[in-house]
């Protein structure tokens, strides 16, 4: 009875030490927006699992930390579009009173919101887009690219596909900012490792049909098929190769997938090739221990997008303890000089172009006899280091970088 | 032999896969084209139809072993029956309102059934492979044509032609074309109107549901292959002319043709270009290509 009583008042005591520390945050609330595709074509890789692994990250930080200021997600469904993101985004910081908008899969949406979110002066977490332009001519000083870029997928795919032997390529492309930034990262790898572009085709996004470009890419006769696509686009061209007898006479090299890719063509369809993630569900006790819960909630393993989105939230929040604040400059200061680590990264580190900087794993996807359990689908061929995973800052476009 | 620098067998391919996509605008617009001339009702679901037999026929084949040729026969049925139930229980309240109720009631279904299905399985989609009396490919000396894919061609084309016999040329067409043109004098000839309409319903559904079945193999089975879809099938449908069977059919065909060869020369254009054609023909002939003006 006694000890209960002791503990009630440090309690207490704690509380009023930690409320008098949040007369920072403003109403007391952290609010995190989660807009996503939740709908469209990427909303299996990001969407209602994003916003679970938000949950996730909130309810695992409030248990852990036991912050003396309240935590709201809101989520919302931008399409896909830049116009209705921005539209959002603007709405949750004047009138919802939103701190931080995280995820943003489809480079078009990060890249509209990241503006809104400088002008007024709040924080953007992005882990679903992939374009390097986040991090390079875009750049800005609020913003901050967690999971994996055009750059990081390009960079292992394509170095491994050509030290295999596939020298000549043709990339098939959507056609929005996202493929262009893919095709042109990819391409830039092949050629610095002796191969040659012979070409490359721009489809509409989103398509269902691809048969055409196919077609155009296996006139060219280059061995190597780059799909600078993501989501359904990428599994249909896939699929679509394998009818029109393309593969394996010339191979794909998806330089964008993830793990619901595999999971929904199926191993006999995707069966030894290439790819690089940021994460893997099955990488070590720690992600397995992570994506077991995440199953329970979801039904399925979590994409990268949706790991890193818990990682950026919790550094987030971490953040704003330890700074005692919601202030944006605060707040990013701490999260540039503080390292990540969790079960998603190890020392990760953001960098002043706003790039959070952790290893990639170059996977091969197994053979259907050599998968051993469901959702058992990648050999890790190789960790590609922090150091190399990411484009130098050497070569960054971004007016931030100090040279 | 090259025509405007590309190769005349890379051409003809091309033609050969616009003839492809052509055969689905030519199924789905001509159900839509039947159910308008009919019904007066705009189908916003027919897209969402379209995507529920592709399902329809993945769950068969998943969850019971119903192989592709009996989800040919089965689903198209099933799908009909689901417009039955919608006929009757929804749209025969709305004929003699305007047409944007219809409109927007099956709008409103279609974004409810794509919903469901999106709940349920996620968006990215489910493999259905080719049966096997159809995996390979013909060898057409200009390209290797799937022959899953000439099947579609020909199967498609036998539906459409057929349809249009059926309405054009036979005593259940003239019944038909008749409850449309007035039902009251029709009815007292002692023809059942109402009973003709709701078949016509489910059978203009049930045509979408085919198509869903035929397109099951060529591309991943996804809640949002309906509404890739169905905005440039009602293109064709305006292009067409709203109603005109024949219209719907040979629109389909040739404009699945031009969008293919877009894809030669501009493939970026490629999912503009019926908008384009739609712009052009509507400025020229408001009723469209093969409507009659009222």
């Amino acid at each position: 009875m006694k000890t209960k009583r002791i503990a009630l008042a440090v309690a207490a005591a704690l509380g009023f030490g930690s409320g008098m520390a949040q007369a920072q945050i403003s109403d007391n609330v952290v609010r995190i927006g989660v807009l996503t595709d939740m709908s469209g074509a990427y909303s299996d890789l990001s969407g209602a699992g994003a916003v679970t692994a938000a949950k996730m990250a909130v309810e695992d930080f409030q248990a852990k930390e036991k912050p003396g200021f309240a935590i709201e997600i809101v989520s919302a469904d931008h399409q896909n579009k830049g116009d209705i993101s921005s539209n959002k985004a603007r709405e949750w910081f004047d009138r919802d009173k939103v701190d931080v908008v995280t995820e943003l899969v489809t480079t078009s949406t990060a890249l509209a919101v990241m503006k809104v979110a400088k002008e007024k002066n709040k924080i953007a977490l992005i882990s679903g887009a992939a374009s390097t332009r986040i991090t390079n001519e875009d750049c800005n000083d609020v913003t901050v690219h967690w999971t994996y870029d055009t750059y990081s997928v390009a960079n292992g795919t394509a170095k491994a596909v050509v030290k295999q032997g596939g020298k000549s390529w043709f990339f098939l492309t959507a056609d929005y900012a996202f493929g262009h930034s893919l095709e042109k990262d990819a391409s830039d790898v092949v050629v610095a490792n002796g191969g040659k572009v012979l070409g490359s085709v721009r489809h509409p996004f989103p398509g269902t049909d691809f048969s055409s470009f196919l077609l155009k890419a296996q006139a060219s006769g280059a061995q190597v098929i780059g799909l600078a696509n993501a989501g359904t686009d990428t599994t249909n061209s896939i699929k679509q190769a394998a009818e029109f007898g393309i593969t394996p006479k010339q191979s794909l090299a998806g330089l964008l997938m993830f793990i619901t890719d595999i999971h929904s063509l199926g191993l006999k369809t995707t069966q030894t090739m290439y790819l690089t993630e940021g994460f893997y569900w099955d990488l070590n006790d720690e992600t397995r221990a992570w994506s077991k819960r995440f199953f329970a909630h979801a039904k399925k393993m979590p994409t990268m997008v949706q790991a890193g989105e818990y990682s950026a939230i919790m550094h987030y929040l971490k953040g704003v303890k330890a700074t005692g604040s919601d202030d944006t400059q605060k707040v990013m200061a701490w999260m540039k000089k503080t390292p990540v680590n969790d079960f998603f990264a190890k020392n990760a580190a953001i960098r002043q172009d706003g790039r959070l900087v952790h290893d990639m794993y170059l996977m091969q996807v197994k053979k259907p006899e050599e998968s051993k359990y469901p959702w058992d689908y990648y050999h890790v061929r190789q960790t590609i280091p922090a150091a190399e995973a990411f484009q130098p800052l050497s070569a960054s476009k971004c007016p931030l970088v100090k040279k | 032999m090259e025509i405007f620098g590309v190769p005349l067998p890379a051409l003809m391919g091309q033609l050969m896969l616009g003839l492809v996509s052509g055969s689905f605008y030519a199924m789905l617009s001509l159900g839509l084209a039947v159910i308008f001339g009919m019904l007066n009702i705009i189908n916003f679901a027919h897209g969402a139809l379209y995507m529920a037999g592709a399902f329809l026929a993945w769950m068969g084949l998943t969850y019971w072993g119903i192989s592709y040729w009996w989800s040919l026969l089965l689903v198209p049925l099933a799908v009909g029956l689901i417009g039955v139930v919608i006929e009757r229980t929804m749209l025969q309240w709305l004929y003699k309102l305007d047409h944007l109720y219809g409109l927007l009631l099956t709008f409103g279904l279609a974004l409810v059934i794509e919903g469901l299905f999106r709940y349920q399985y996620g968006v990215s989609g489910l493999p259905y492979a080719i049966p096997d009396e159809l995996s390979g490919a013909l060898n057409l000396g200009f390209m290797f044509l799937p022959k899953y894919r000439a099947w579609i061609i020909g199967v498609s084309l036998t539906v459409c032609l057929a349809t249009w016999f059926i309405i054009e040329k036979t005593q259940l067409g003239a019944y038909l074309r008749a409850a449309t043109e007035n039902p009251q004098l029709t009815q007292a000839f002692g023809i059942n109107v109402p009973l003709m309409v709701m078949l016509t319903y489910g059978f203009g559904v049930g045509l979408a549901g085919f198509a869903g079945v035929l397109a099951a193999p060529a591309f991943q089975v996804s809640p949002l292959m309906g509404s890739n879809l169905i905005i440039v099938v009602f293109a064709v449908v305006v292009i067409g002319g709203m109603g005109s069977i024949l219209g719907s059919i040979l629109t389909g065909l040739g404009l699945g043709v031009i969008e293919g060869l877009t894809k030669v020369f501009y493939a970026e254009a490629s999912s503009t270009v019926v908008f384009i054609i739609m712009a052009i023909v509507l400025l020229l002939r408001p009723a469209g290509l093969f409507g009659k003006e009222k």
